[in-house]
């Protein structure tokens, strides 16, 4: 009895959580942050060294912060850009979880987002409860469907991922210039190629068009707060996300727990898929009202950068897709008042992922802020 | 050359892995230096190496203290190491493999092999090692893999020689060679430090022993005079049984009934070759066999990791030779995989997490797709208590635990559910005296349950401990059957059948 006792005592014991530990906190907190500033600063010495005055250069800096959150339209317009970047962060960062480089992003956001003007323009006379979730699912779909072609090659013939969705990129490129010049896509009466407008039935309504007609933050930051939630009670809360991070941190072992890993990566890249469909159809129906080609201008590839930021966690991403859609809208205010070309803001994101990706750099530069590592 | 370490400190931040160590290392010695995994006589070695510097105490060579800055100060000093596993170029020659990094070279760097070769013969013949210089070494049998890296040693001039746990990959046979091997090394005027956890062995070369505990000297011994009961005592810290208790053997029913069968490596190549037999309940079959011989193709084929190419798998009366993984895990197949890092588990997951593995997908852990945490928590922190695995938390990250409680760990995950079979590969490999004894515990506690036991390993102290029936297996094939019913189990005949005698 006594012994059964015991037990229930140790077992109790063991059921109770350590605090969350140091090493933890500078991995997730303190490398993140010292890689953002690191950045800011070799971004003001790009700067200098191009010749920008030092005045300027503050001018710069100022104008980065007041453009991003310096006032209602400036997060209007942080937001506007955090939202696609954050769909689409997500899916990679899945991708991540499962030991998945999936690079297609790109592609799958231009196929979504095609896919959602086509369903967006296509009917007249709908209602918006019904028009506006047929086009964004259109979109989670067809990315879903383009992701899932390289899963499956992955799954099948052991094609990497890597390979298959860069090319699945290019395809996409092609494909999409395509469709805009076909008749049933391209807008009556223009040459050049662009697609027909999306119904009003089908856009994303705008949030703060009623204190000025300018803001552009629209419903699409609702779609991207539900699916940050929904991919962390994925990754976290079911047998699915379970399989997934098994698969992603031990492949063999989660072979010998029986997990199919086939299976998992073509659910797992469909999934991917899906969320950077929606950042294409969140752009259709939320900023563009059209497609034009390459109306994707990027974010696919910013979201793979923004996973990384975000250290593939759900919150982590939306953070660093926040972040990010604050160097882009305040990037543009520091062009038009200081002159500062936007291609610094790439330098800087580009600077934070390298460092992001050194934690080791940091630790040796930085080495004041972190705890002493016990050697082996 | 005489070595002696006075006082030597080595910490880890927090971790103190050697601390005031004294070792004298002699010429024409063999010291045995005996301690669990963890004790440090890896950190001591790397010390002794160049690799790591002491935090305190000296080094002193034949009087004279020396400190060594990198490996190959060492290496000059004449301290030369033998690794456990072997750091060779499969698609070299001896030869080549033997002057890598130190290469005799002629006018303009041309390589000169001649003379390379010739220096190895001049070693060859020097200590009897019988090692063909020109022979590539993916031809070579383990055994002679080893005598490369000793000749390697030695072309650098070592007056002492460091082996650490050098028997762990050979055969009964080629640990005999090698002892020879040791011995003449030793009436050659070398030092020899050979680190083990077998107790038997120590006393079979080792002229004096040390035994290390937590980075600590904590005695000395004689061979033949100290008995194992004494080392082992010294070793672990507390008193440890070496028998394992066992119920009368009362075999039931056929759980597991192999036959004829036949199974394909990754590259097409033979693995198992026609292979049958069964396990019946409340019996432990144990295979034996020099790593490499089919055992890990079986055990993956067995539990449905592998496609089996022809022959049959029943269980308990039905065919089960296509079933997948999960579907012999609701059977009641239990498997604790040979390599628990790799395949055993994942370390970056929480022990938690890690206990629910095989279970997760399965009421009450899961409820449709949802994970249910407290369930799963739940039982963790039950069987890891049942199963003594020492950890702070289960929500710690199972690679923080030592090498045995991971292991005990598994056992646990493996054992917590309803089994009625257990395939365990290489169930105590690398792991401490006192976590073999309890792993070994575990598995005669599932046999006397009623539970067919089918255990891998290349140890044949283990299959010798707990089997009732022992297979040999060689290239393939059972080419031996020992203990119950068939000839008397006798640790001499199954090493020849492991090196193929019988086959």
């Amino acid at each position: 009895m006594s012994e059964e006792n015991g037990r229930a005592a140790l077992s109790a014991e063991l059921m109770k959580r350590a605090a969350p530990g140091r090493t933890d906190f500078e991995d997730l907190v303190i490398v993140p942050v010292l890689a953002v500033i690191t950045a800011i600063v070799l971004g003001g010495l790009v700067m200098l060294a191009t010749g920008v005055s030092v005045g300027a250069i503050g001018t710069a800096f100022v104008a980065l912060f007041t453009g991003s959150v310096g006032s209602i339209s400036a997060i209007s317009e942080t937001l506007t850009a955090a939202a696609p970047l954050t769909l689409a962060g997500l899916g990679i960062a899945l991708g991540f979880r499962a030991g998945l480089f999936n690079i297609g992003a790109e592609g799958q956001v231009l196929i979504g987002g095609m896919a959602a003007v086509i369903v967006g323009f296509s009917f007249e006379s709908l209602p918006i409860y019904i028009h506006l979730p047929m086009a964004l699912l259109a979109g989670a779909a067809a990315g879903a469907f383009w992701a899932s072609i390289a899963g499956w090659l992955r799954a099948a013939t052991g094609a990497h991922e890597v390979i298959t969705t860069i090319m699945l990129n290019l395809i996409s490129f092609r494909l999409v210039d395509y469709l805009l010049r076909s008749p049933f896509v391209q807008k009556p009466g223009r040459a050049d190629p662009i697609s027909k407008n999306v119904t009003e039935s089908a856009q994303l309504p705008q949030l703060l068009s009623w204190l000025d007609p300018n803001m552009r933050v629209h419903a699409g930051i609702v779609i991207v707060v539900l699916a940050v939630i929904l991919v962390y009670w994925l990754l976290f809360r079911t047998t699915i996300g379970f399989e997934f991070r098994a698969s992603g941190l031990n492949p063999d072992a989660a072979r010998f727990a029986g997990m199919k890993s086939g299976v998992i990566i073509v659910v797992v890249m469909g999934v991917a898929g899906a969320l950077a469909g929606l950042a294409g159809a969140n752009q259709v129906l939320g900023v563009l009202g059209r497609a034009s080609p390459g109306f994707s201008g990027g974010l696919g590839f910013d979201a793979i950068a923004v996973a990384l930021l975000g250290r593939s966690h759900p919150f982590g991403v939306l953070l660093a897709g926040l972040l990010f859609g604050a160097l882009q809208a305040g990037g543009r205010q520091m062009q038009v008042s200081a002159g500062v070309s936007l291609d610094l803001i790439a330098i800087i994101q580009a600077l934070i992922i390298i460092f992001i990706a050194a934690p080791i750099l940091m630790r040796a530069v930085f080495s004041f802020a972190f705890q002493k590592q016990a050697r082996r | 050359m005489d070595i002696e370490l006075r006082g030597i400190t080595k910490r880890f931040g927090d971790l103190v892995a050697n601390s005031g160590v004294n070792l004298s290392i002699k010429a024409g010695e063999v010291l045995g230096l005996l301690g669990e995994n963890g004790a440090g006589k890896s950190t001591m070695m790397n010390i002794l190496s160049g690799l790591y510097r002491p935090d305190e105490g000296e080094i002193l060579i034949d009087g004279k203290p020396v400190s060594f800055r990198g490996p190959g100060d060492a290496i000059r000093a004449g301290i030369g190491m033998v690794h456990q596993h072997f750091m060779l170029v499969p698609v070299f020659t001896v030869a080549e493999n033997v002057v890598l990094g130190v290469e005799p070279t002629r006018m303009l760097d041309y390589l000169d092999l001649r003379k390379a070769r010739e220096q190895v013969r001049e070693i060859n013949e020097e200590y009897g090692l019988e090692v063909d210089p020109d022979e590539l070494i993916e031809n070579l049998p383990v055994g002679i893999q080893q005598r490369v890296e000793i000749i390697k040693v030695l072309f650098r001039s070592a007056s002492v020689l460091i082996f650490d746990e050098p028997t762990a990959v050979l055969t009964p046979q080629e640990v005999t060679e090698f002892f020879k091997i040791v011995r003449s090394l030793r009436d050659a005027g070398k030092a020899i430090v050979f680190i083990t956890h077998k107790l038997h062995e120590i006393h079979g070369i080792a002229d004096r022993i040390s035994v290390l505990r937590a980075g600590k000297i904590v005695g000395e011994g004689l061979p033949g005079k100290t008995s194992d009961q004494d080392l082992a005592e010294m070793m672990v810290g507390r008193p440890v049984t070496f028998e394992v208790e066992k119920k009368t053997f009362e075999p039931g029913e056929v759980l597991l009934d192999i036959r004829n069968l036949t199974v394909l490596r990754d590259d097409d190549s033979v693995a198992v070759d026609n292979v049958t037999f069964s396990v019946r309940s409340g019996e432990i079959v144990g295979i034996a066999g020099v790593q490499g011989n089919g055992q890990t193709a079986l055990v993956e084929a067995l539990t449905g990791l592998r496609r089996v190419t022809t022959g049959s798998v029943t269980f308990q009366g039905k065919d089960i030779t296509g079933a997948s993984v999960r579907d012999r895990h609701r059977m009641g197949f239990a498997h604790v995989p040979e390599d628990r890092q790799r395949a055993g588990m994942i370390t970056d997951f929480t022990i938690a997490e890690n206990m629910a593995l095989n279970t997760y997908y399965d009421e009450p852990y899961s409820h449709g797709i949802v994970m249910d945490w407290k369930a799963v928590a739940d039982n963790s922190a039950k069987y890891a208590t049942a199963f003594d695995v020492r950890a702070t938390s289960i929500f710690e990250a199972a690679g923080h635990l030592s090498g045995g409680n991971q292991q005990k760990m598994i056992v646990a995950r493996e054992l917590s559910r309803d089994t009625k079979l257990m395939i365990a590969a290489q169930p105590t490999r690398g792991l401490d005296v006192g976590s073999i004894e309890y792993i070994h515990k575990r598995i005669v506690a599932a046999r006397d349950e009623g539970d067919g036991v089918l255990i891998v390993s290349s140890e044949l102290d283990e299959i010798l401990a707990l089997s009732d029936r022992i297979l040999v297996m060689f290239k393939g094939r059972v080419v031996a059957e020992f203990g119950a019913g068939a000839r008397p189990a006798n640790k001499n005949d199954i090493g020849l059948a492991m090196a193929g005698a019988l086959a």
